[in-house]
């Protein structure tokens, strides 16, 4: 039994040892690189003792749910590729603002970043109209062109100036080392709006992202709800590149709304919930980023919120694989006992319910099912509490030294007179209701018998009127035959 | 006193260009009040088109449309709207419910949160369509019959006085179809004005009091009996009007076309 179990889950679990395996890795990297400070280091990370830890800590918080609201919206109205082209086409428009400043100015690089957004998406929807390239070439040929042309700019400042331009790396793929509280700044000042623009505008922009014609038939500006939402876009994005980086913001963009996207149905509840993953996932990749020194913050940041996906996705109570899994493999046992079930009323019916039990060999003649086979089948009926065995000698024939004889219990015959009335109802409704041919219905009972509810059956038996013989001729079992636990003789025959 | 009354809909001269085809062409129509109006037509004549730029989602290019003797912008709570369902992302992360309250959208105004009032209302609309019980479904897992249940329902939260629906019968199932046809005559019977785009000429005549033959121009307008004849559909349906449509297309081809969404 239990080898049966493992032989079924041996491939989730071997799937989820591939999935955890990274974090263990980074476990058993951590514990062998920092074997005595870690747990001191740990200890001053979650007590927030360090000024600097604070910042760190709130900057990533910060990033999680500003990435994690936007992203409800992004992925909902399907702009997941936008979001990354976004992302990636900023990233001239910073080098540009550095040149200009000379520093790592706050303010000129955000009007370098959104202008040079506002370019690369300029340049796709041009690219769709006047051209017959589709959007996602259009996005991938900007996505890449301007992440080239950014890291060529931001190269060749770095080599032409010494010094003077050390950091300009970060944006690539984010860190967290000499963040400011200067820094946050810019994180508060967009969290601020974007809760603002959600909270005064949440039905507007509902109704825009689901139904743009019916926005604009009552209405709604909704080209310039549109632009609102992307200007807002783009300045999470720039606000966010400092610790995350351009090449994989567009992760905490679409991951934990993509998560919660798993757990809801609701829209407020949806941005909800990827505003709270994305603060968790922040301040968990933040401390083991903080943890191993060697680590970039925003790689680390983003594995744990696709580790937190997985999570989800296979355990999620509702609608997780394992649970599903679990399901779907309790709904098969159930079948096969019903199946087993209904053989033994069809055996016990064979002998014209004339003795309460029969022999095992004969049932197994009745699946067409090896001993073997059908020993494993009883085992699981008396497990269940549907049948018990008896073990015959017979003394006559002392080749065989035993016969195992099978009665069912109540709840067995329960059970089997159910799935037999079942499919015998249904066999008739087929062939008088829906014209079928007698000869056709009975792979179609198979199925139906062990879904179809009590109360349809109410309803067949009303439409039949009560029947007694199914299309072979055979006794339908009434609701009295399974009350009263048994059958007679006299009522098989009778007509 | 009812003479004066201006009229639910009065479209002039309206003339659209799309960014290609297809076109209208000078359509000329007045609605009376409380008429249930089909608009039919071949595929790719400008039905959807029409209410579109009657609901100003499209701007024409020429001519103008009155609602209730005034713009649509302006008349805009008056009128309801029920587009095609293959227009939306059925994926969406809203309920039934949200759906239909998105009907009192243009009642609240801006920046209002709905109202406990707006919500037993747009319950009472699906109770209408007999799909309350589906009120917190995603509405990604309903039926087509059931999400098309749902848009009507949002049309009458809107409680407008002139509707205008496209293609509500599209890809129905056949109770649904006979819940949406009862709901047209009834919203009929309470003087409400109705046009129906519909693409299913055997049962045109029986469900419209008024037709509009459309296939780029306007065909022909007025009671049913009288505009459902065999010279009339043949002339709708009867080939395109070719000349006038390459006409239309070079037009376009040397104007702007109008800005496209992001």
């Amino acid at each position: 039994m239990f080898l049966l179990i493992w032989k079924r889950l041996r491939c989730a679990l071997l799937l989820l040892a591939l999935f955890w395996m990274p974090c263990v890795l980074c476990a058993a990297q951590i514990s062998s690189n920092l074997e005595q400070d870690w747990i001191n280091k740990a200890f001053r990370f979650w007590t927030f003792a360090d000024y600097s830890i604070q910042v760190i800590a709130l900057g990533a918080i910060l990033i999680g749910i500003n990435c994690g609201l936007m992203g409800g919206y992004v992925v909902s109205r399907r702009l997941s590729m936008f979001g990354d082209t976004l992302s990636h086409a900023v990233l001239p428009g910073i080098a540009v603002g550095f040149m200009i400043s000379q520093s790592r100015d706050e303010v000129a690089l955000m009007i370098g970043a959104t202008f040079s957004g506002f370019v690369g998406v300029g340049i796709i929807s041009l690219l769709k109209r006047y051209t017959k390239m589709k959007e996602d070439s259009a996005m991938g040929l900007v996505l890449s062109g301007f992440y080239a042309l950014g890291i060529c700019l931001i190269t060749y400042l770095q080599k032409s100036s010494g010094g003077g331009m050390a950091g300009l790396e970060s944006y690539l793929f984010g860190s967290l080392v000499g963040l400011s509280a200067d820094d946050l700044i810019p994180l508060c000042l967009c969290l601020a709006m974007i809760i603002l623009c959600f909270v005064l505008l949440n039905k507007e922009l509902l109704l825009s992202g689901f139904d743009p014609s019916f926005a604009r038939s009552v209405g709604l500006p909704v080209d310039l709800l549109h632009f609102c939402l992307w200007i807002l876009l783009a300045f999470c994005i720039v606000s966010s590149l400092q610790i995350i980086g351009v090449v994989l913001v567009s992760a905490l963009l679409i991951i934990p709304a993509a998560t919660a996207g798993l757990l809801t149905h609701k829209m407020s509840r949806l941005l909800l919930f990827s505003g709270i993953l994305g603060a968790l996932t922040g301040i968990i990749g933040c401390f083991l980023s903080f943890l191993v020194e060697r680590l970039p913050a925003g790689p680390v940041i983003v594995l744990c919120s696709a580790f937190l996906f997985l999570t989800v996705l296979f355990f999620n109570p509702v609608r997780g694989i394992l649970p599903s899994w679990i399901r779907t493999r309790k709904r098969g046992q159930r079948i096969r006992c019903e199946n087993t079930l209904k053989a033994c009323y069809q055996v016990l019916e064979e002998s014209s319910f004339s003795s309460q039990s029969f022999s095992q060999t004969s049932l197994a003649r009745r699946r067409r099912k090896s001993d073997a086979e059908i020993e494993r089948e009883i085992d699981v009926l008396i497990r269940e509490g549907y049948a018990t065995r008896q073990i015959i000698l017979l003394e006559q024939k002392s080749e065989l030294p035993s016969e195992n004889m099978i009665s069912l219990t109540p709840s067995g015959w329960e059970i089997a007179t159910r799935m037999i009335r079942n499919h015998r109802l249904w066999e008739l409704y087929l062939t008088k209701e829906a014209s079928y041919a007698p000869d056709h219905v009975h792979d179609d009972a198979e199925k139906i018998e062990h879904i179809i509810g009590e109360k349809t059956v109410r309803e067949l038996e009303r439409i039949l009127d009560n029947p007694r013989r199914d299309p072979h001729g055979k006794l339908i079992p009434s609701q009295n035959d399974i009350d009263r636990g048994w059958l007679s003789p006299p009522l098989v025959t009778e007509k | 006193m009812k003479a004066t009354l201006p009229k639910p809909l009065e479209i002039h001269d309206l003339t659209v260009a799309y960014q290609k085809k297809p076109v209208l062409y000078g359509i000329d129509m007045e609605v009376e009040a409380g008429s249930l109006v089909g608009i039919i037509g071949p595929n790719g004549a400008g039905k959807s088109t029409l209410i579109k730029a009657v609901m100003g989602i499209i701007k024409p290019v020429d001519g103008y449309v009155k609602i209730f003797g005034e713009t649509t912008r302006k008349a805009i709570t008056r009128v309801g709207y029920v587009p095609q369902r293959a227009s939306v992302d059925w994926d969406f992360p809203v309920s039934a419910m949200d759906v239909v309250l998105m009907g009192r959208f243009s009642h609240a105004g801006w920046f209002r949160r709905i109202s406990k009032r707006d919500r037993i209302f747009a319950a009472e609309c699906l109770e209408q369509m007999n799909m309350l019980p589906y009120a917190n479904r995603q509405i990604g897992n309903l039926s087509g019959g059931q999400q098309q249940r749902v848009f009507l329902a949002r049309a009458l939260a809107q409680q407008s006085d002139l509707y205008l629906m496209d293609e509500p019968f599209e890809g129905v199932d056949a109770i649904t179809e006979k819940a949406i046809v009862d709901l047209l005559k009834s919203l009929r019977n309470q003087g409400k004005t109705l046009l129906v785009v519909h693409h299913d000429l055997s049962t045109a005549k029986e469900y419209f009091d008024q037709l509009a033959l459309l296939n780029l121009r306007l065909v022909a307008f007025g009671e049913t009996q009288d505009v459902f004849t065999h010279d009339l559909l043949q002339r709708t349906y009867g080939g395109k009007l070719t000349v006038l449509s390459e006409i239309g297309s070079r037009q376009v081809e040397h104007k702007q076309p109008p800005s496209a969404v992001l």
